[in-house]
């Protein structure tokens, strides 16, 4: 087993495991920490097909800018495991049956895919890395890089208005 | 590295967070989850670009799933912009209801 393999099978089983986590932890606070764990293995994944400027963005856009935003809001709301409600068990059974069956049927639409087979590239090729993406964002990409900026503005205008006390 | 095999993570990434949805009642896991299944479409994304790369690259096609990448930072754009607004969202409903859990809001009324 080469050393890409070894490093694909151990990230995808710390993405799926702590992704679990998220759903199961009781403490909202341990559930953002998975999370972040979920995001760090995401990462690893992007830089393991040599995506090295996306990799970086997710760590520093979600781990580390998203998910503080998530613990703050949870420790102004001083939440715990105690202020979490009770839900009947049938339908926590119901959602987690829906979420597998919705895998299964996709995983069996898998089975006479077209793309099936096809090898994705790893550790090398060059379109991920920051001058490509630059070039390409700066030229073909630049009307819906400025509506980005647009976006953002609009979003915190937004955030200010609803976040206003006294209305 | 077959691409069946990032098909198959991210199909699993995005069901677990479908489960989280509809098991969880507090507001801010159900949009955690929300995250994690626009993580695991940008996995796929990126996993996508890089095998169009390779099939593209025979001919002579340099930036081929180039768009790909670009596509999944767009995706991250609109995502930083969408937690800003839902959380300022949840904040003003804890302030009103004194509550994040969503069977209590059901009916978009105190």
């Amino acid at each position: 087993m080469s050393a890409t393999v070894f490093l694909f099978y151990f990230l995808s089983v710390l993405a799926l495991g702590s992704a679990i986590m998220v759903v199961v932890s009781r403490n909202p606070v341990h559930s953002v920490l998975w999370l972040i764990a979920t995001f760090f293995a995401i990462s690893g994944h992007y830089i393991l097909m040599n995506a090295q400027f996306i990799g970086i963005v997710n760590l520093i856009v979600y781990a580390g800018a998203i998910m503080v935003l998530f613990l703050f809001v949870i420790m102004l709301m001083n939440m715990n495991a105690d202020s979490e409600p009770k839900k009947n068990k049938w339908l926590k059974l119901a959602g987690v049956v829906s979420g597998g069956c919705l895998l299964l049927v996709m995983v069996a639409a898998l089975k006479s895919a077209e793309v099936k087979g096809q090898l994705v590239q790893m550790k090398d090729g060059d379109i991920g890395l920051i001058a490509n993406l630059g070039k390409a964002l700066f030229t073909d990409f630049v009307v819906p890089f400025e509506i980005a900026s647009v976006l953002f503005l609009s979003a915190m205008v937004g955030t200010v208005v609803i976040g206003k006390k006294g209305d | 590295m077959k691409i069946e095999y990032y098909i198959v993570l991210s199909l699993a990434l995005f069901c677990i967070g479908i489960a989280g949805v509809l098991t969880r009642r507090n507001a801010i896991i159900i949009f955690m989850c929300i995250e994690l299944m626009l993580n695991a479409v940008n996995l796929l994304l990126v996993a996508f670009s890089k095998m169009h790369h390779v099939a593209e690259g025979a001919k002579n096609v340099a930036m081929a799933g180039i768009d790909g990448q670009l596509f999944v930072f767009f995706i991250m754009v609109v995502a930083a912009a969408e937690v800003s607004v839902g959380l300022a969202i949840i904040v003003m409903m804890y302030r009103n209801t004194h509550s994040v859990d969503v069977n209590f809001l059901n009916r978009l009324k105190h």
